[in-house]
């Protein structure tokens, strides 16, 4: 109490108390806040999981290596998957969306502050429990570990036969925590979507940015659930003794798989619709040119959420289905080509004509398109289902979907960091900084996950922690381990740019890009409460029609 | 070039949004129909796959009281919301309370269910999959009849302390939703364990 | 400003095309590597096909890829045009382009033709699909019941009362005497997954759920695969090894299976250890009373190559090791370290080696 006390006269005298400055963070409600605090959150565990990444990488360096032990690297694929999907991915896109949606549609604040504030929380829960698993995994006794079942956690494995100690309990908790912190985050960005717009945003003057975090929401709150009610059975199943997944019991192990994957395909879904977001919004600013096919590209979203529903067992291909099924899902899976062309393409059109300034969110959204297109394609061969066979469960795969995480979501987003970072924090990203981040990691990506099919085309199956000599697969493994050590250095070098740019970027006023829509008519960093008055649109870009009166967009719409 | 004033072209005429509690309720009815569907698709799975008995046709009773109540109280909340809506306290409180009772009733008839199968029928979660779908799909809707109620309660004790008054009844309302949501969800359950799963 | 974009818009050009020089290079050579594999059997290449089956999934796969790699070269074509063609130049920096807001009929068109492809591409794989999955089987058939283990395989020949692990020996079905292979896949713990690139692609085995899977191999020889599904600690050691043997070949194979284990009474010191040590709970050797069947069949042990699903060699010294101290081998592995002395330890490795 008294050394408190102490802390804060000292800290008074130095300016504002740290004591105070804390915990102004820690209580606030508001989403500008709430989005840096997600996404610096999501930035340490990037780093988290890329140590992890970086040690699968050099304990596959070279055939029967020891660097870690069998149980080691099995831990280390299951938290790296993990952290990056629940407490990398979802979060940062969480925090992009918090801070931008209400800006962006005119509102002071998102719906539910408070559920807003709860939701973060309940996220960072999660993965400090996910974390403490290291020290708590097996109880009390004996030393400590990690989940080590995988990020599908697949049925049996996980049962308590096969699972003893807590460490799948971790993860099913762990998991279940941040699940329902990523629901209220989805409800609340809904309700702000719907009932905050600002005077004469209608539906179809929104940014994009805003639509695709609407269809976004949407999938969360059906897709994210299937899981969460899939925890709570295998929660019953280890502490209760039900026997949902418990084949000794005439339980099923497929069931597992099919809840799964009714989540596990949409969220990566929900994961790269607001980077098409950021796409939407960054590529027609630095073209110089309106977004190409507006209701189009909001109609493939919608329709891709949809088309995303029916696609799940995709991942299944090799348990068994009958023929009928796998057809079925190819022909689902191969359709999600057509409306996500369809965004390639008005993108394409949109860049068609333009005047394309090579900053670095461009640079990295030229990427994006790029890399975004092969993934695509390789997604394409693993869809269809015989082909897959073959794939399924091979490098291969995992090749396939670092080149949409890596190659689409990881490249969207520093795209997108380049583009606001300026709004956030009002000074600018270092552009010499940027540019050396940027090709290092270009080539350090292309180093690792190109050359990672190929292992995969020679029969190299995935999660394992060492392979046989001679069968072709050395020197690839070698390579994509350099790539990985490359991406790290590139990664280091962002960091780098975001700390330094931080205390001595060049001011970057209000709209450093001369873009469109309403979060640049602000100040940066935005006041509290955002807008003084709350702003009325007549169009979807109504920066453009202030600073062009002789040629508004409203007078097209 | 930056500028704070406000784009203003046309003001459109009327601006109006939906209310944003109806708008949260429904997402999260959403989220958790789409809980439900796992649990109920996990029940439908596993009709008549137990590797032992009891089976659900030994066993089972139909509630048909309980569900009445449970269903009923589906219209005294709307009536009671429509009382608050035209100032009427007291009938408002009234039907509010029986609303409470209903529920509390179902509850207990659930409670009543689980105690004879339990010591009479020795049928648990570990029993067999019968038992174990059907205590964890029953047990979710138990559950969310119990938050129901808790939040029903609640609203009870502020509005005989005057302090809900008509103002509110937008609010009230979004409470009545989830009920309904939870009246709903039992029309489903219900024809799933008593109906198809027999 | 104006300068700077034409410089920045001409280095991009440039890096990106050095970068891809490159990569075609890399891919090129990954293709001479595919095409002249040193060894056929040890590189399980996907695009070396040696049975039917595999066969239609090599042709299907070749098929895709021209598909989605056209897509590739024309899109990339688009966007390296859009890129070079638009950007910013001294003559054009400062004014705003045409505000183009879209184009119905161009809209339609990427529609459409998406569509078609996706329709050509769906009916090429039902095709393969139904082929293979739908096969019946016929009458001449071999058939196989292979049930994973945390972290082996079990073969079992029903019709011809052989039991036998982790080494799956075959006949060739070539068109003159066609006889596949019908594997039946069951799991006794976790799920596992059947995968030998070269003789076709890859089932589950789970828990609870049998599967099947067949194979026509159109050579001899010994192809490689390995467990492709996460199974526990060891799911990487856990390899396989198909022999596809002449008709002949294969029927002796079999006949040497059926025989009970050599009681050879030289070695009795080491059966007695064998038969007093818990090694019987776990493991069977035909015409003992060794009946368990948590651990591989060691009836006829000497005939495998391979200990413990393809860890090591099967030498004396790797069995010593292997008895004496699993985990040296195969860290994690479900059999336990039996602490025998010396000499019983020698005992039992040279009576295991008469268990030809
Ligand atoms: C952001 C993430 C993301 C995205 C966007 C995608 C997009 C796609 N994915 Fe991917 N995928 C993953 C992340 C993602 N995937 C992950 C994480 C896994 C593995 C998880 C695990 O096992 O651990 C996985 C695994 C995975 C599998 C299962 C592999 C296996 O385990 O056997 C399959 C199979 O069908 C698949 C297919 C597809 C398809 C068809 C698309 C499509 O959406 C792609 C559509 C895009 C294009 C097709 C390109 C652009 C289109 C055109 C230029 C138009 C013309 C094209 C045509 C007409 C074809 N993915
Ligand atoms: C958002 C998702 C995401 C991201 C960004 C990544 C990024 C990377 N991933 Fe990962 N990965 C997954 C999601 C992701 N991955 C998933 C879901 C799985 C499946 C798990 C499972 O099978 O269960 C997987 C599995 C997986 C495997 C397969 C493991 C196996 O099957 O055995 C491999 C192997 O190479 C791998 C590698 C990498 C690499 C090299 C990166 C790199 O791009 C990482 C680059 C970033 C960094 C390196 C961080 C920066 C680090 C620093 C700044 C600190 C510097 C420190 C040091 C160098 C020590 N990942
Ligand atoms: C608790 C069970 C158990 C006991 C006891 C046991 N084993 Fe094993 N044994 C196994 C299992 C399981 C494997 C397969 C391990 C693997 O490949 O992952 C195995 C594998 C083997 C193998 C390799 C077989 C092959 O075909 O690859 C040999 C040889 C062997 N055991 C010999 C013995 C001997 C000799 C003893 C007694 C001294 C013994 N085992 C006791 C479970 C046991
Ligand atoms: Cu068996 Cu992996
Ligand atoms: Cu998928």
């Amino acid at each position: 109490m008294s050394s408190d006390a102490m802390a804060i006269r000292t800290a008074e005298a130095a300016g504002r108390p740290w004591v105070e400055i804390l915990h102004e963070w820690v209580t606030t409600v508001d989403h500008k806040r709430l989005g840096v605090l997600y996404i610096v959150y999501a930035l340490v565990f990037l780093v988290i999981g890329g140590i992890e990444a970086v040690i699968i990488r050099i304990q596959l360096i070279r055939p029967l290596n020891d660097f870690v032990s069998p149980q080691v690297f099995n831990r280390m694929f299951t938290m790296h998957g993990t952290t990056m999907i629940f407490f990398v991915a979802m979060p940062v896109l969480f925090g992009f969306a918090n801070y931008l949606v209400p800006l962006m549609v005119g509102a002071r604040d998102m719906a539910f502050p408070r559920l807003n504030a709860f939701s973060f929380w309940l996220s960072a829960f999660g993965g400090f429990l996910l974390y403490f698993s290291f020290v708590g995994g097996s109880g009390l006794y004996g030393a400590g570990n990690a989940p080590d079942v995988g990020w599908w956690a697949y049925a049996p494995l996980t049962s308590r036969a096969f699972s003893p100690g807590h460490s799948t309990d971790y993860w099913t908790i762990a998991l279940l925590v941040s699940g329902f912190g990523s629901i209220g985050t989805a409800i609340n960005l809904i309700t702000t979507i719907l009932c905050m717009r600002c005077p004469g945003m209608t539906l179809g003057r929104m940014p994009l940015l805003a639509w695709l975090n609407l269809v976004m929401s949407g999938m969360v709150l059906i897709a994210l659930t299937p899981l969460s009610a899939a925890q709570i059975m295998l929660l019953a199943d280890r502490y209760l003794g039900s026997h949902f997944f418990d084949t000794q019991a005439g339980g099923s192990a497929t069931l597992w798989m099919h809840f799964f994957w009714i989540f596990g395909h949409p969220e990566v879904y929900i994961l790269i619709l607001p980077c098409f977001a950021f796409m939407s919004e960054i590529i027609p600013v630095f073209s110089r040119k309106p977004i190409f096919g507006y209701p189009v590209m909001v109609g493939a979203s919608v329709c891709i959420g949809f088309v995303s529903m029916s696609v799940w067992a995709h991942h299944m291909f090799s348990i068994g289905m009958t023929s009928y099924a796998n057809a079925f899902f190819t022909i689902t899976t191969l359709s999600v080509g057509v409306p996500t062309g369809i965004k390639i393409f008005n993108w394409l059109g949109t860049m068609w004509g333009g005047r394309i300034q090579f900053k670095t969110p461009m640079l990295f959204s030229i990427a994006f398109l790029f890399q975004f297109l092969i993934a695509g394609l390789t997604g394409i061969m693993l869809g269809s289902a015989a082909f897959n066979w073959q794939l399924t469960g091979s490098y291969f795969v995992v090749a396939h979907f670092h080149y949409v995480i890596v190659g689409g979501i990881l490249f969207a987003l520093f795209g997108a960091f380049y583009y606001w970072y300026p709004k956030i924090t009002g000074k600018m990203l270092s552009e010499t900084l940027g540019k050396i981040h940027f090709w290092l990691f270009f080539i350090g990506f292309h180093m690792t996950f190109d050359l990672m099919h190929i292992p995969g085309l020679l029969g190299m199956p995935r999660r394992i922690y060492t392979y046989e000599p001679g069968r072709g697969w050395d020197t690839w493994n070698l390579l994509v381990t350099i790539g990985a050590l490359i991406q790290s250095i590139a990664t280091l070098v962002f960091v780098a740019n975001l700390i330094i740019s931080y205390f001595k970027g060049r001011d970057a006023g209000n709209d450093p890009w001369d873009a469109w829509t309403l979060e640049w008519s602000v100040s940066s960093p935005p006041p509290e409460y955002n807008f003084a008055t709350i702003p009325t649109v007549a169009s979807r870009r109504p920066l453009w029609d202030i600073k062009h009166p002789e040629d508004p967009d409203s007078r097209y719409e | 070039m930056s500028t704070t004033t406000a784009p203003i072209t046309q003001a459109p005429p009327v601006w109006n949004l939906p209310y944003r509690g109806t708008v949260g309720m429904a997402c999260l009815i959403i989220a958790e129909s789409s809980i439900f569907t796992i649990f109920v698709v996990a029940y439908l799975f596993y009709v008549g796959k137990s590797l032992t008995g009891p089976t659900p046709r030994e066993v089972l009773e139909t509630p048909i009281f309980y569900t009445i109540c449970l269903l009923s109280s589906s219209l005294t909340i709307h009536f009671a919301a429509r009382f608050l809506e035209r100032g009427k306290r007291g009938g408002f409180l009234g039907l509010w309370l029986l609303t409470i009772v209903l529920g509390g009733l179902f509850l207990f008839g659930t409670g009543m269910e689980w105690h004879r199968l339990i010591y009479e029928h020795g049928l648990t979660i570990s029993t067999n999959l019968f038992g174990t779908t059907y205590y964890s799909l029953v047990g979710l809707h138990a559950t969310h009849v119990t938050v129901g109620l808790l939040m029903l309660t609640a609203v009870l004790l502020f509005g005989l302390a005057g302090r809900v008054v008509p103002e509110q009844s937008k609010r009230v309302g979004v409470l009545a939703m989830y009920w309904h949501f939870v009246d709903a969800v039992w029309v489903v359950v219900f024809t799933v364990v008593y109906v198809v799963g027999r | 400003m104006a300068k700077n974009g034409q410089i920045e818009g001409g280095a991009v050009l440039g890096r990106v095309l050095s970068v891809l020089v490159i990569l075609a290079g890399i891919l090129f050579a990954a293709q001479l590597c595919l095409a002249s594999p040193a060894d056929h059997s040890q590189v399980p290449s996907i695009f070396d096909p040696h049975s039917g089956n595999a066969d239609l999934l090599y042709r299907l796969s070749g098929f895709v890829l021209s598909i989605t790699g056209l897509i590739f070269v024309v899109v990339f074509t688009l966007l390296v045009y859009v890129v070079i063609r638009f950007r910013e130049r001294p003559t054009n920096a400062g004014r705003e382009p045409a505000q183009v807001y879209g184009s119905n009929q161009i809209e339609l068109a990427w529609t459409v033709i998406p569509i078609l492809i996706v329709v050509v591409l769906f009916l090429a794989t039902a095709r393969v699909i139904h082929a293979i999955q739908d096969a019946p089987e016929p009458a001449e058939a071999l058939e196989v019941t292979a049930i994973g283990h945390q972290f082996w395989w079990e073969y079992r020949f029903p019709a011809l009362g052989v039991v036998t692990a982790n080494e799956l020996h075959i006949p060739v079905s070539d068109r003159a005497h066609p006889r596949p292979t019908f594997l039946k896949l069951l799991s006794a713990d976790t799920d596992h997954s059947f995968w030998v690139p070269q003789l076709g692609g890859k089932t589950d085995l789970i828990p609870n759920h049998i599967n099947r899977i067949w194979f026509s191999p159109q050579e001899t020889g010994l192809f490689l695969g390995q467990c492709a599904q996460y199974c526990g600690t060891q799911h990487a050691k856990m390899l396989l090894r198909v022999s596809v043997e002449s008709e002949e070949d294969f029927d002796a194979w079999i006949q040497a299976q059926k025989e009970p284990a050599i009681q050879d009474e030289k070695e009795s010191a080491g059966r007695r250890v064998f038969e007093t040590t818990a090694c019987l709970n776990c493991h069977a050797v035909g015409g003992t009373n060794g009946t368990g069947r948590f651990g591989p069949d060691l009836t006829h042990l000497m005939s495998r190559q391979t200990i413990a699903a393809g860890a090591a060699e099967n030498t004396p010294a790797n069995l010593r090791l292997w008895i004496q101290n699993p985990d040296a081998i195969k860290f994690g592995s479900l059999m336990p370290a039996m602490k025998l002395s010396d000499a019983d330890l020698d005992a039992l490795v040279r009576y295991l080696e008469t268990l030809k």
